[in-house]
């Protein structure tokens, strides 16, 4: 196929109609609904669930957790948000235990696992060979809330490992938690202090994308900000003649939405109003296919132009047969070879029993043998003894008759 | 919907490279806060969490809106039929634009010995929506003495764009991919008012599974409306007869544009025509058609439907047709070259448009041997 000549660019004459596209497109996401995810990473009691409060406006159900968990843990909870049409799938993972061992050096392994897991999940539905992505339900942190503690310095050890395990898998956003314990002043220069430790230590946190004119100018203001201070509040106190999310002290109210007092509402901006679907797509685009990169040149594939990953697929195909074969081979030779131990043993075992039976046998005839010989024995005493007494009995009788004729004759011979 | 039309004031009247203007954007919240105010939040039949204040991800569509415009589209148009049936017209006039004029003349001017897949690649800009529209075209398809085959060419095309577009997806390193894929045909039937001819029949039945196909009747000016009639009704009975699956433009949400939608629908196969001539009627200049009868309005709805397949096409199922060829055609596609490789040789014609494919023990097989893939790759064989 010889190459296309260059695009033209031409003009139309009248109103084709094709500017509806990103309306269309809009239409079907929209009917599809939208779904974003966000993991939650700070120390216990750091005020991570207050904070997932305030931003959506309303209450997420959980319960604080303690402090003497053995590990770290994940848990993830899934809710389906409304606003006018649009449909959000929130997931919220909340991390529990974090910080709180006394040895915390294995405390980013449960989250590093935890996004791998989901980013292995989706690289398994797009390796199938039936699939169906576009109704999948991605599972893939799209937003790390990252919250530092107000000490006033600068960024803890273990914020610092966990941070630069995490930043080329997921968009990190830093946020200085509670931060009405700080004044203004000592803000300036936590926040100074914490982006120079960033940038030193080379962790890459999400930047706000300016590459769009229409909120270029907006993004790179919102990133001059960070990392965003916010307090979070969802009980309503009265100031003025308004109920806003406050928190109320003795010596005054800090209003959660007043940009004067936190920065809460610059991060409701950027991370929820603003750059939400630029996050999910960044997901996708930087962090899954930087993924996926890896996790296929560990399983063997290359992009060599011998090979495509269809070859590698069916050589790797065919050495799994072969192997598949192999082991099939092993099995029958041992099944083989049980085979010949049992029929050798249940011979010798019919041997056995056929010579005893044959040995029964031979002794049933002798003995049956020697009962003969003794009936005949037997026999032949009764015989002897009937003629015996036959004999006796006619001897008898023939002295008793002789007897009466000698009498007789003895009579005669008187007279 | 009051999204929509702010998005249209948007691009409007302001110019397309305008900054992004807060004072509107402060409105718009205000309005939403008064809805909460005065409202209740809807409550859909799954009742989704309430919210007790605006949060602002309603905003999310307009984000979506912004990146697709900064992205620009690109969509792939295949136009294939005999030649001299005013192909590069409709083209020319559905675009309004000199696609094919006296430098790139169209395919009917292009005719070789046998059947070639050529391409033209232009790029349209309309109210800060760019598009790159390609559309290819099949000089020669039908026109030769023995036709046998003759979709060859153009079902190795469809192939090879897939096929382009599987390898680029399957890299280790993927970078952005341009869409190539063959996103729509638009196939021109002869109006002889009899039927469809076994050629029609051929290319459909071996292309409706690989693209989506909208039949279309051109030179629609020689039928009478009842012909017209005729002649569609008995197009499509031979469409079903024969099991043919052409594109079919999907309902809408919304009730009322449903309705209108379904009007436009029932003209299926469209009986178009096409100019590019200016002609005055009654005090408009209109693009048309000049007879000594009479003028054929190619604008007019009574005269031709080819306004109904600008709307349906180009305004409301332009991306659409996108989607159906990336979910469904593409799908199929990837799964019978990879089903294939998995059980040796055995193909399957999966395919219909809701992706309905029947469970057999080769998918079943196939899908095992991916998860057993991996599981092997776990335990590092």
């Amino acid at each position: 196929m010889d190459q296309p000549p260059e695009a033209r660019h031409l003009k139309l004459n009248g109103h084709v109609g094709f500017d509806s596209l990103p309306d269309q497109l809009v239409n079907r996401s929209v009917s599809q609904g939208f779904c974003f995810n966000i993991l939650c990473l700070g120390e216990t009691g750091i005020g991570k669930s207050t904070l997932m409060d305030t931003l959506f406006n309303t209450h997420f159900d959980s319960t604080p957790s303690k402090h003497d968990l053995p590990g770290v843990k994940l848990k993830s909870n899934t809710y389906e948000l409304k606003e006018s049409n649009v449909r959000l799938k929130l997931t919220n993972v909340d991390t529990v235990g974090f910080g709180d061992q006394i040895n915390k050096e294995d405390t980013f392994k449960p989250i590093v696992d935890y996004i791998n897991s989901q980013f292995e999940a989706y690289l398994q539905e797009e390796l199938k060979i039936k699939r169906s992505l576009h109704s999948y339900h991605d599972t893939r942190i799209h937003a790390c809330l990252y919250f530092i503690a107000p000490t006033g310095h600068s960024l803890k050890a273990l914020d610092l490992v966990t941070m630069k395990k995490l930043d080329s898998k997921v968009n990190i956003i830093p946020i200085i938690a509670k931060a009405d314990t700080i004044t203004k002043s000592e803000l300036q220069k936590f926040k100074a202090k914490l982006m120079s430790e960033l940038m030193s230590n080379g962790v890459q946190i999400y930047q706000f994308p300016t590459d769009d004119e229409t909120v270029a100018e907006l993004n790179s203001s919102m990133n001059a900000h960070l990392p965003f201070a916010v307090v979070g509040s969802t009980d309503e106190v009265k100031v003025g003649n308004k109920m806003v999310k406050a928190r109320q002290y003795p010596w005054g109210t800090v209003q959660v939405e007043n940009e004067n007092h936190c920065d809460f509402v610059k991060l409701r901006e950027m991370l929820i109003r603003t750059n939400m679907q630029d996050m999910v797509e960044q997901t996708h685009s930087r962090h899954y296919e930087l993924f996926r990169r890896c996790r296929l040149e560990q399983m063997g594939f290359t992009d060599s132009e011998s090979r495509s990953l269809k070859e590698t697929y069916e050589l790797k195909r065919s050495e799994h047969v072969a192997t598949l074969q192999k082991k099939e081979e092993e099995m029958r030779q041992m099944f083989v070879v049980r085979v010949k131990e049992k029929e050798s043993e249940l011979k010798e075992s019919e041997k056995e029993l056929h010579a005893k039976f044959d040995s029964l046998k031979k002794q049933h005839a002798d003995e049956k043998k020697k009962l003969e010989e003794k009936k005949k024995a037997m026999d032949d005493e009764y015989n002897l003894f009937q003629k015996r007494k036959a004999a006796t009995i006619a001897s008898q009788q023939a002295a008793q008759q002789a007897a009466q004729a000698a009498t007789l004759s003895g009579k005669g011979k008187k007279k | 919907m009051e999204s929509l039309s702010k998005r249209e004031a948007f691009f409007k009247n302001e110019p397309p490279t305008a900054k992004f203007d807060p004072t509107t954007r402060d409105k718009l919240d205000h309005k939403m806060d008064k809805e909460k105010e005065n409202g209740h939040p809807e409550t859909s039949g799954k009742a989704p969490k309430e919210l007790d204040g605006y949060v602002g991800f309603a905003n999310l569509p307009n984000q979506v809106y912004r990146k697709s415009v900064k992205r620009g589209f690109e969509f792939t148009l295949m136009v294939v039929g005999q030649s001299g049936l005013g192909k590069s017209t409709l083209i020319n006039t559905l675009f309004l634009t000199d696609l094919y004029s006296a430098d790139y003349p169209g395919p009917s001017y292009r005719i070789k010995k046998t059947v070639q897949v050529e391409t033209t690649q232009v790029l349209l800009k309309e109210g800060g929506v760019q598009l790159r529209l390609t559309v290819v075209d099949t000089p020669g398809f039908g026109d030769a003495v023995d036709n046998s085959n003759c979709w060859q060419p153009v079902t190795d095309y469809i192939d090879s764009k897939y096929e382009e577009y599987l390898n680029a997806e399957s890299r280790v390193n993927r970078k952005t991919m341009p869409d190539n894929r063959v996103h729509c045909c638009l196939y021109f039937i002869t109006p002889s008012g009899h039927g469809l001819k076994p050629l029609d029949v051929e290319f459909m039945k071996r292309l409706h599974d690989k693209v989506n196909i909208i039949p279309m009747i051109a030179k629609a000016d020689t039928m009478t409306p009842d012909e017209c009639r005729e002649f569609k009704k008995t197009i499509l009975n031979e469409i079903a007869q024969h099991k043919i699956k052409i594109y079919e433009f999907p309902e809408c949400d919304d009730e009322e544009e449903n309705k209108l939608q379904k009007k436009l629908k029932d003209r299926v196969p469209f009986a178009v025509v096409g100019s590019n001539t200016l002609v005055s009627v009654g005090g408009k200049t209109v693009r048309a058609r000049q007879y000594p009868w009479g003028i054929v309005e190619v604008e007019n709805l009574e005269h031709n439907d080819f306004l109904a397949l600008r709307n349906m096409l180009v305004r409301t199922h332009l991306h659409d047709l996108k989607d159906v060829t990336n979910n469904v055609h593409y799908e199929n596609y990837r799964y019978n070259k990879l089903a294939s490789v998995a059980t040796k040789g055995k193909e399957k014609a999966v395919g219909s448009k809701e992706l309905n494919l029947e469970t057999a023990e080769d998918e079943d097989s196939g899908e095992k041997y991916y998860s057993v893939f991996f599981s092997l790759h776990k335990y590092g064989i």
